[in-house]
């Protein structure tokens, strides 16, 4: 066996048990890491495939920017584990078809070559110029539209989520850093002279 | 040469494994210096803080006390690893340990001269980026393992303070790799080298800190804070708030202050790389070479040092408000100024 096919299905051993653990895993922070550990072997199979932008960035945005803040979520979230077992029967149904549909499409991105979906086969990495340069020269020329849409869209997901939190009303009671600069020491503090007094 | 020798010695004691062998054994040879350093770092601090502060420091193991860090690693070692009751037992045990290992991890792409890196990437610099933020886990895990409610809220504060000020560093990258045209660090140093200043020897005014001087005043201030060092060490202000490792105790303890001072040096070695010219030498007459990146790294991590000992510790809201409000603002400007330098007949990075 090559030793490239053997790292694959090496990654790939972790890859499935991880995801089994997320969706098996008592505890919802662990649950949380094994995901950590999917996106982790994700990438490097990722990097196998020689994708290697794409990797390093799922790591640094999933890993290090997405995971922790829902990291941050779940472990602030008061989880009672009995209550969230509740009504695994009822919702099965649901569950069971949208994963049946998430497998056809799976299906038919995975064997679209074999059923002659897809018209060109996936572009392999030229030698000359590296990753990051032939995407994003592809990302500002043919899909400059989409990118930039997908980026105003982004934009208003910030600009929402921080009008959201600011809509409530001002209950804290913090100064603006502009006045507490221009405090001066006699404005707060104020020196008493008193004479000493005789020790007898 | 000697290395040849070595390496055709060991070609035919392991053959077909002598790749792997050679790779080993580049690792230990950036690995075991790296350690020693962490260890004499903590030795240093505590001297220049001592001259400072008009004392003497440690001056009783050894001469000059310069055993002091292997005797406060022995003590540490000696010491028991208290789990506390109701803690989560592996995650507690596995927080350090992702404290300590992107420190290691991200210098397999760092380039010590030319020639010398463990691992030529074309994508090194976001390989730096990506394997640093891993770090974060390390505290917001034992902040949360420790079954403890003090840990907890200061792994959230820390954790939040991270990821504040990577988005600054982040943006402060970005500046470099646009001037620079690069994502290889080895290529990006090769670019300080070339210039106006540097045709007519002086090397110094071309590195990236004097054309992008907001950029590497937010980038080293954003590694201080990144690092958790004073004035930003809300994570150890014992005095008045709790950080994160209040519950950790002996080695595990000892993994967090390891992995704080590994980072010290990784970040300053990236200060180095990106803005002070890695290896170049700062003037024409002076040969390039590893000792000028080695004197580098040093001055930076002194000014590691003396910030600590010159400036009081920072409120919480005021750190924040640093990263969000002025830095990210800053670089975002900067950004457009230099794309539109760049863009202009007054280029200076063709």
């Amino acid at each position: 066996m090559e030793f490239k096919t053997f790292v694959f299905y090496f990654l790939s051993a972790i890859l499935v048990f991880a995801g089994l653990r997320v969706i098996t895993s008592r505890n919802p922070v662990h649950a949380a890491l094994y995901l950590v550990l999917a996106f982790f072997t994700a990438s490097g199979v990722w990097m196998l495939l020689q994708a290697e932008f794409l990797a390093i960035a799922l790591v640094l945005v999933y890993v290090g920017a997405v995971m922790v803040l829902f990291l941050f979520v779940v472990m602030m979230l008061d989880i009672n584990l009995d209550r969230l077992r509740e009504g695994f029967w009822s919702y099965l149904p649901l569950g069971a078809i949208i994963g049946l549909l998430m497998v056809a499409e799976m299906g038919l991105v995975l064997g679209g070559n074999y059923l002659g979906l897809l018209e060109s086969s996936v572009r392999q990495a030229t030698t000359e110029d590296s990753n990051v340069q032939a995407i994003g020269r592809l990302m500002f020329t043919e899909y400059v539209y989409p990118f930039e849409l997908a980026s105003v869209i982004l934009l208003v997901g910030i600009i929402a989520a921080v009008a959201l939190t600011q809509r409530a009303k001002r209950t804290n009671k913090s100064v603006s850093p502009s006045q507490q600069v221009f405090v001066k020491a006699r404005d707060r503090v104020r020196v008493l002279q008193m004479p000493a007094e005789k020790s007898d | 040469m000697m290395v040849d020798a070595l390496q055709g010695l060991l070609q035919g004691l392991f053959g077909s494994l002598f790749p792997l062998v050679w790779t080993v054994l580049k690792i230990v040879l950036i690995i075991a210096p790296l350690l020693l350093a962490v260890a004499y770092l903590t030795f240093w601090e505590r001297k220049v803080i001592g001259w400072m502060q008009v004392r003497i420091g440690p001056n009783r193991v050894g001469p000059w006390g310069l055993i002091q860090p292997i005797a406060d690693g022995l003590k540490l070692l000696l010491k028991e690893v208290v789990i506390p009751t109701g803690s989560d037992k592996s995650v507690f045990l596995l927080a350090p340990m992702f404290a300590f290992a992107p420190a290691l991890a991200a210098w397999a792409v760092i380039p010590f001269n030319d020639t010398l890196v463990l691992a030529n990437v074309n994508a090194s610099l976001l390989y730096i980026m990506s394997i640093t933020s891993i770090g974060v886990y390390g505290i917001i895990l034992s902040g949360w393992a420790s079954n403890s409610k003090y840990a907890f809220l200061g792994g959230m504060r820390s954790a939040a303070q991270m990821i504040s000020y990577e988005v600054a560093m982040g943006l402060a990258l970005v500046v470099v790799l646009m001037v620079s045209n690069s994502l290889n660090l080895g290529d990006i140093v090769k670019g300080q080298g070339r210039g106006y200043f540097a045709e007519h020897g002086l090397g110094f005014l071309s590195w990236n800190w004097l054309p992008l001087l907001p950029m590497f005043v937010v980038y080293l201030v954003a590694i201080v804070a990144e690092t958790n060092r004073a004035p930003f060490d809300l994570a150890e202000g014992e005095s008045e708030i709790v950080g994160f490792h209040v519950e950790y105790s002996g080695m595990a303890f000892a993994v967090f202050f390891l992995a704080e001072y590994a980072n010290m040096i990784l970040v300053s070695t990236l200060t180095s790389t990106l803005f002070l010219g890695g290896w170049l030498s700062p003037v024409g007459f002076l040969p390039d070479g590893i000792l000028w990146l080695f004197l580098k790294i040093s001055a930076v991590l002194f000014v590691f040092l003396w910030i600590r000992a010159t400036f009081p510790r920072y409120r919480y809201d005021q750190i924040m408000r640093l990263g969000w409000k002025v830095f990210i603002p800053l670089c975002l400007i900067w950004l457009v100024v230099v794309g539109t330098w760049m863009m202009s007949p007054l280029n200076i990075w063709k």
